[in-house]
């Protein structure tokens, strides 16, 4: 390739530069060992594995490879954070913002204050990552230089934790790094929300975000997750999700996705002992030119473990959304029950989706489904409700909010629900509308 | 109310309604009946505006306007209702939804304020109740999984919180127990007035029994081969289409 800009070696730079004045010198080593791992290579092409659809050239563009410079002036926090009653970590251009934050409890540790212990934890959690996947799990882990800890024990009525993820003008043409490490002790329960947003100040220009969550999901434990992403559509975000679950413990999470130039997330869910139960629901939209893709990856290691995963995609314009859901069942993983279902609505005749089943079983007493569908506004319906007086934007606006709402309906918590609706309406409307 | 004269319509290049003429007026149920394929249920869905049901030749006037210059919201927002001869399901959208939106907006055509949301409650449950329906079918989703005679109850509760001014009624009758015939055919008596007309598309006499109609008209291969009183539909229930076969089908 004759571009003279490479994303990933750029990145290398900028974590080299780190080590000047690094708040975490006790990550350099994991830092610098990243960097000998990154040597030489180069942003996924159509041939890598895991990256076939994806359209990557924004990043070969170069100038997103520097840390925004100045502190964001000011930034407005979603309506969600005053609805929602609990403790709230706000960062603004991946900074920590005190002023907006609400933190109470021990349970919550910066990366720069970490003890000792603190900081084996967050290097062996940090180092547990998929690499060999995707590779932009690799470039967020070399440009570490900050992230929380969050610790969970049993017993304890924990207020849901809140973490906002702001990005104003003073990110743009820079890119933002974040880690977010997730202890659930024995039997421990507890409620996350990672919400990603862009300030509604954002004149023009493109951010790039990496973010990787880590949830350790200790034995009986209860984790109840929710990850939304409502970024801009100007926004390139690589995520990764990485859920371990060890004996009955349990995990509900919840994802939502707009599309921007670039949006990959990826979720593994790992079954590390027995009994545990995942439910794992999602929706992505996405709209005029833009791209979202999730990747998932459910990974059944020990007997009696069940998943349930439902992902419903709404694709319109040009935009492209890619779904890759796959489900490894290992040889020792006996009466596992595993079901994943993953539908689509096309809103245009130039909306692309890629869904594809990946089904890897190895053992013999399962029960494992997987479903897709890619259908278009059905038709029959829509006479239906035209021939009952409903003008047709707004028909197919029911239609698109009943492809969803299954989803949006089951999640427990009515702060989230009602702070979601108004924007799928707006997304819908504008979707929509041709 | 209704002037349908001459009235050709294909689907997928298929001719299905080959010369149809039939005029309702203001106050009359007519009842129509036929054989199996005969073009009832296309009728129906040309008269609503489906999609795919194209008229070739003729002409429809529905109070004085051309229904073919109208959407199926806009025919429906002047007060043509078809009672599905199947009616959809829509999982996700809950049957209040869709009635409150139904209502909002041909309340809106007709440049009549939106009803609150009381109000429109109290006429919901009222409606369902009529229909003998529980009052948790408010809150499904638009007849899903719905049994056949619920989905025709649920039909009729939509005609009775409407109050269209021409109902088209394709087998409502079709796969209804004796209590939920009777059902039905209280929401329709309920309805009728002297500015308010019935189509009721059946195959059964029995129905008749309960709705009584002003015309009975035979719908054979695409036109209406004969027309009579409700005593006509006696005639058919004991003679069969054959009986017309040979006598008036040329
Ligand atoms: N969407 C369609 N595509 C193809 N053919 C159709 C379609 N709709 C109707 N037809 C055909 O048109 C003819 C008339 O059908 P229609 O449903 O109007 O009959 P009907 O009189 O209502 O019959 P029934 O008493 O069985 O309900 C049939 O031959 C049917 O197969
Ligand atoms: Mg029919």
């Amino acid at each position: 390739m004759s571009t003279t800009h490479n994303y990933i070696q750029e990145s290398i730079e900028l974590s080299e530069a780190l080590e000047n004045n690094s708040p975490t010198a006790w990550l350099s080593d994991f830092r610098k060992m990243q960097r000998i791992k990154l040597e030489g290579a180069t942003v996924p092409t159509r041939t890598t594995e895991h990256f076939k659809y994806n359209n990557l050239t924004a990043l070969n563009q170069g100038g997103l490879a520097k840390f925004p410079e100045s502190p964001a002036v000011s930034a407005e926090l979603p309506s969600l954070v005053s609805s929602l009653e609990g403790d709230t970590i706000v960062l603004i251009d991946g900074r920590f913002d005190s002023s907006s934050s609400k933190i109470s409890g021990s349970h919550l540790v910066a990366f720069h204050e970490a003890n000792e212990d603190q900081q084996k934890t967050i290097k062996d959690a940090l180092s547990r990552q998929n690499f060999a996947k995707n590779i932009f799990n690799r470039v967020n882990a070399g440009l570490t230089h900050s992230g929380w800890l969050v610790e969970f024990n049993k017993s304890v009525d924990y207020r849901p934790l809140h973490i906002v993820h702001i990005t104003t003008q003073a990110a743009v043409d820079s890119v933002i790094n974040e880690q977010l490490i997730v202890k659930l002790n024995s039997m421990a329960e507890a409620t996350v929300i990672e919400h990603f947003v862009s300030d509604n100040n954002i004149k023009s220009g493109k951010t790039i975000s990496h973010q990787s969550a880590h949830f350790d999901i200790g034995d009986a434990a209860n984790l109840q997750h929710y990850r939304l992403h409502l970024e801009h559509s100007a926004h390139i975000h690589f995520g990764q999700c990485t859920f371990w679950l060890n004996r009955d413990s349990q995990l509900n999470s919840f994802h939502l996705a707009t599309g921007g130039i670039i949006k990959r997330i990826d979720l593994d869910v790992i079954h590390q002992s027995n009994g545990s139960h995942a439910e794992i629901n999602g929706v992505y939209l996405a709209a005029d030119k833009q791209q979202v893709d999730y990747h998932t990856n459910v990974e059944h290691r020990t007997p009696h473990c069940t998943t349930q995963e439902v992902f419903r995609g709404l694709i319109g314009g040009e935009a492209k959304a890619v779904f890759n859901g796959r489900i490894h069942i290992y040889p020792d993983a006996q009466k596992t029950l595993a079901e994943l279902s993953n539908k689509n609505l096309l809103l245009s005749n130039k909306a692309e989706i890629d869904t594809k089943p990946e089904l890897e079983i190895y053992a013999d007493d399962v029960r494992c489904a997987h479903g897709a569908t890619i259908s278009q506004m059905d038709s029959t319906a829509m006479f239906y409700l035209t021939s009952r007086g409903i003008p047709k934007e707004k028909a197919k606006l029911m239609l698109s909010f009943g492809f969803v709402n299954e989803l949006i309906n089951n999640i427990n918590n009515d702060a989230i629900v009602d702070y979601l609706q108004p924007l799928l309406t707006q997304f819908f409307k504008q979707t929509v509308t041709e | 109310m209704l002037n349908i004269k001459n009235l050709h319509a294909a689907v997928e290049d298929k001719t299905i309604l080959k010369g149809l003429n039939l005029e309702i007026k203001p106050g009359e149920v007519h009842a129509i009946m036929g054989p199996n394929g005969a073009g009832k249920s296309t009728l129906g869905n040309v008269l609503a505006g489906r999609e795919g049901y194209e008229r070739t030749n003729g002409e429809v006037l529905f109070n004085e306007k051309d229904i073919f210059e109208m959407d199926p919201e806009e025919r429906a927002a002047e007060g043509m209702f078809l009672a599905f001869q199947y009616p959809v399901e829509i999982p996700g959208v809950s049957n209040l939804e869709f009635l409150k939106a139904s209502l909002d907006a041909i309340r809106k055509y007709n440049n009549q304020p939106e009803l609150d949301a009381v109000s429109f409650m109290k006429m919901a449950r009222e409606t369902c109740k009529a229909v003998n329906l529980d009052q948790s079918f408010l809150k499904r989703g638009v007849n899903e999984g719905f049994s056949g005679g619920e989905k025709k109850r649920n039909e009729i509760m939509q005609m009775m919180l409407l109050q269209p001014k021409l109902c088209i009624l394709d087998e409502t009758d079709s796969g209804l127990d004796i209590d939920a015939l009777q059902v039905v055919a209280k929401g329709v008596n309920d309805l009728r007035d002297s500015n308010r007309s019935f189509v009721v598309v059946t195959h059964y006499q029995r129905l008749l029994d309960y709705i009584v109609p002003d015309y009975v008209h035979v719908l054979a291969d695409g036109k209406i081969v004969k027309s009579g009183g409700k005593e006509l539909a006696h005639e058919l229930e004991d003679k069969g289409y054959g009986w017309l076969d040979n006598n008036e089908v040329a």
